[in-house]
């Protein structure tokens, strides 16, 4: 079937913070850029990060970027490659500032500078007093800056394909990525883009899992369209889990309510991070407090009729400080877990956030894979940023405010990265049919598929395995059962069936396209987490308590074909500066 | 509880009709959206847009018993029966209650939608105090979602002319903004009989915004600027 063919020099999938900081770079420097989201930019899930951006600017506290490498490579357990690290703290002052010129609206402190705060996990002079890193738009720091970056991509004349879904990548027979293929929402047709150039900044997965903090277009597409093609996924076992989402919602409350004062409470009052990190308390590392919460409900502890949620406490502060800096929470706090912060504490539950795994990228944003030389070979014409990619920063825990960090700094360094590689690169390569024919099957198979099961039923069994299969602790048979599991629903989703055969706007369409995403990225997640016999980060094995560095201080490598596992070493050498090495882990 | 939703979808139906939709309430159905999701389930051809549920993409505006809102933030608890939803009006539709919002996206690129500031950044950030900052609460919070603009009869009339109240808070965004410089340029583009001064203050962009946000008050602010510069 012959399909529409359009040609750019770049095509970018994905409008969040990381796609169109690239986007920019690219715009900017002449060229031809497609920019394609399955929503409006600024509907992009990053309008949703509340607590902050992190850089050493050092306006409220002391500060400087080698303490926060010190404290990113802590946080992330020793699993995040050293130079990456030292990359991007260091370029984090310059970052913001720059974000700052183009506009955004940081809140002030009197002296006019940048106003910041305490987040989890930031310390001073190595692993010393806390410090105040986070730089901050009121509640709303992800809104201003993607709004803010939107406004630019305006004043630069970006071409945006707004609601138009990227599919597979094109790759030819020498594995080149040489374009995409992508479905018009508003008219149903499938076109393939020829590109020098594709960046896959397609977000996070969040909703592999039942409760998230993740939008519903948070489906891991671009691991899902890395995946099929042969790329493999890294560290996929390490997610995230928030301490304070809203019970019963899923809706995020920003750990910036702890930097400005708030505390956890269990159905005792008693103030329990105390007795897991002495020193941190609550703003210790995300993983450490949502073990904490988790605890707490396990040992009885819990609030409420069925005492499975605890309370943030926020009541104590001054109702201006809730007002100027905290006004979104309470927004949320009023209108999903029906109480006044001012008044009254806010009901929580540890809920799935942040995918720290996703597709391999060295520093400049370029994909790197096993393939001939080693485990680090640049895949050509194909770039990763943002939450899809792992470079790894965040090692098996983010820090707060880091990631909006890293998307920044890399969506700058891969728009760089790719201007270079043009200029080696003055001619598209050709188009592989066969690659074509793979998105038109799969859509051949849907529209056709007769007593296929629902696409809501088979994503409904996915959440659910997960979330009781891959939660915040990890019980070796759950893994195992889990492993089979999605197997099985991997089967399920090749047999799905949608009524509406609409060409015009089919959201069914596009949610059943999705699930195809979902469930590789459910799958690279139990199988990468049932291998890995360790504690590290976010990834806690009942069975295996304890961090082993002997034998796993090493990235997993995940390929869809064969679902087999690979592994490939922690980059610990810093670009300039001593290493530092694994040491026990306590706040 | 009973959803009477408007639909159409140009690629089988010929003209628009409202569908009824019977739905026992669960307890987790607590927002609208929630409800619309769970129809989705059971009818999958119902279209919607939605995404960060939280009321700050503001990807699902639509009609909701006569008046616009999020979907995301719209408690079914208070809802009168049946809940009648269409599409945001004034805008064409695509299918069901998805509306094509081209025109809207228009006016709000046509106001110069970012920073204007021609001198040379300094190493470190541009100084502003927090007075100035709070000039900006209240106008940079704006999702996008269109509510109040197609809520504005102004905008009905004249779409094409009028830049209607999502606009004219992000115009006043700018201005408002003590680092931008330029206010002169700024003011001159809306100085015309219909840019900015279609709005009659009839104030439904207030009563509608989900945001709480309130763009005849930024209006009334540009006219002020407009008015202080001729004299
Ligand atoms: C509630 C919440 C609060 C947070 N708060 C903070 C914080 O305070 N500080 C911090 O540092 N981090 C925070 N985070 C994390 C951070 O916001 C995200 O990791 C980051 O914004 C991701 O940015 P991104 O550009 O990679 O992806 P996104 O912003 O998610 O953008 C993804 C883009 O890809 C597009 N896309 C996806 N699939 C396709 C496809 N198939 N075809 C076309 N387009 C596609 C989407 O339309 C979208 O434009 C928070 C996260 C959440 C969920
Ligand atoms: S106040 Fe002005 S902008 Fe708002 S609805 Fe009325 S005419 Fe429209
Ligand atoms: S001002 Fe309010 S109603 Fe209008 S677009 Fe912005 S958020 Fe929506
Ligand atoms: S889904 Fe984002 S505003 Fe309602």
């Amino acid at each position: 079937m012959a399909i529409v063919k359009r040609k750019f020099d770049v095509v970018i999938v994905g409008a969040g913070g990381a796609g169109m900081r690239a986007a920019l770079q690219l715009s900017e420097a002449g060229f031809n850029v497609a920019v394609l989201s399955k929503v409006f930019p600024t509907r992009s899930h990053t309008v949703a990060a509340q607590g902050g951006i992190a850089a050493s600017l050092g306006n409220v506290t002391e500060d400087n970027w080698h303490w926060h490498m010190y404290d990113t490579v802590k946080g992330s357990d020793y699993l995040g490659d050293q130079d990456a690290i030292e990359f991007m703290c260091r370029q984090a002052s310059e970052v913001v500032y720059e974000l700052e010129h183009f506009g955004m609206p940081f809140d002030r402190l009197e002296n006019g500078k940048i106003y910041q705060r305490p987040f989890g996990g930031q310390s001073q002079n190595f692993g010393g007093a806390q410090a105040t890193r986070s730089c901050a738009a009121a509640d709303r720091t992800g809104h201003a800056l993607l709004h803010t970056l939107y406004q630019r991509n305006v004043h630069a004349n970006t071409q945006f394909f707004v609601e138009w879904m990227g599919l597979d990548l094109i790759r030819n027979e020498q594995g080149d990525v040489t374009g995409v293929t992508a479905l018009e929402m508003e008219t149903g047709n499938v076109v393939a883009l020829q590109a020098r150039a594709v960046l896959l900044a397609t977000g996070g997965g969040g909703r592999v899992f039942q409760a998230s903090t993740n939008a519903f277009i948070n489906t891991g597409d671009g691991l899902g369209m890395a995946a099929r093609s042969g790329v493999p996924l890294e560290d996929m076992e390490f997610w995230q889990f928030h301490p304070t989402g809203v019970y019963g919602a899923g809706v995020l409350i920003s750990e910036a309510v702890r930097g400005e004062g708030g505390y956890l409470l269990n159905k005792d009052g008693e103030r329990f991070m105390e007795r897991y990190a002495p020193n941190a308390k609550d703003l210790a590392s995300r993983d450490v407090v949502s073990r904490a919460l988790t605890m707490e409900i396990k040992e009885g502890r819990g609030c409420g009729n069925n005492a499975d949620h605890l309370l943030l406490k926020l009541n104590h502060l001054d109702a201006d400080v809730i007002n100027k800096r905290l006004p979104g929470i309470r927004e949320i706090a009023i209108k999903f877990a029906q109480v006044d912060p001012i008044d009254e504490p806010i009901p929580v539950i540890p809920t799935a956030h942040y995918m720290m795994g996703g597709i391999p990228t060295n520093l400049y944003g370029q994909v790197v894979a096993p393939y001939k030389t080693g485990p680090e070979e640049v895949v050509q014409g194909l770039y990763a940023v943002g939450e899809c990619a792992c470079l790894s920063v965040h090692g098996a825990n983010r820090l707060g405010t880091n990631s909006l960090l890293d998307i920044i700094v890399f969506g700058r360094a891969a728009g760089k990265q790719i201007i270079e590689d043009l200029k080696k690169n003055p001619h598209h390569k050709k188009l592989n049919e066969a690659a074509i024919d793979r998105s038109l099957t799969r859509l051949d198979r849907l529209d056709n598929q007769k007593d296929g099961e629902n696409v809501a039923q088979v994503g409904e069994a996915l959440r659910k395995t997960m979330q009781e299969h891959c939660g915040v602790f990890r019980f070796p048979d759950l893994l195992k059962e889990g492993v089979v599991k999605i197997n099985e629903i991997s089967e399920r989703v090749e047999h799905t069936e949608i009524k509406d055969k609409s060409k015009v706007f089919n959201t069914a369409r596009v949610e059943a396209l999705e699930l195809n995403n979902l469930v590789e990225v459910a799958l690279a997640t139990m199988v990468s987490a049932e291998a890995r016999n360790e504690s590290r980060g976010a990834h806690a094995r009942e069975d295996f308590p304890k961090r082993d560095d002997d034998k796993w201080l090493k990235h997993t490598l995940y390929f869809s074909e064969g679902r087999r596992l690979d592994y490939k070493p922690v980059r610990l050498k810093p670009l300039t500066v001593e290493s530092f090495p694994p040491k026990a882990r306590t706040y | 509880m009973r959803f009477s939703i408007y639909r159409f979808d140009p690629d089988k139906d010929e003209k628009p009709y409202m569908q009824d939709y019977d739905i026992q309430l669960d307890p987790a159905d607590k927002m609208l959206l929630d409800v619309l999701i769970r129809i989705k389930t059971v009818d999958d051809s119902l279209s919607l847009r939605r995404s960060c549920r939280e009321g700050v993409c503001g990807s699902d505006g639509m009609n909701i018993n006569g008046r616009n809102g999020l979907a995301c933030i719209t408690p079914v608890a208070g809802l009168k029966e049946p809940v009648e939803l269409r599409p945001l009006p004034g805008l064409p539709v695509i299918r069901d209650l998805i509306v094509d919002m081209t025109q809207f996206f228009k006016q709000y690129r046509s106001v110069t939608p970012y920073l204007v500031n021609n001198d040379p950044p300094p190493e470190t950030e541009r100084l502003q105090s927090p007075e100035e900052r709070a000039e900006l609460d209240g106008a940079y919070e704006c999702v996008l979602c269109a509510c109040c603009t197609t809520a504005c009869p102004s905008f009905w009339w004249n779409p094409d002319k009028f830049v209607g109240p999502a606009g004219l808070l992000q115009a006043y965004r700018f201005l408002a903004d003590s680092r931008d410089q330029a206010t002169a340029e700024r003011l001159d583009d809306l100085e015309d009989p219909y840019r900015l001064f279609r709005c009659h203050s009839i104030m439904n962009c207030v009563d509608t915004c989900p945001k709480g946000l309130n763009p005849t008050k930024a209006i009334n602010k540009i006219k002020g600027m407009m008015v202080k510069r001729t004299v």
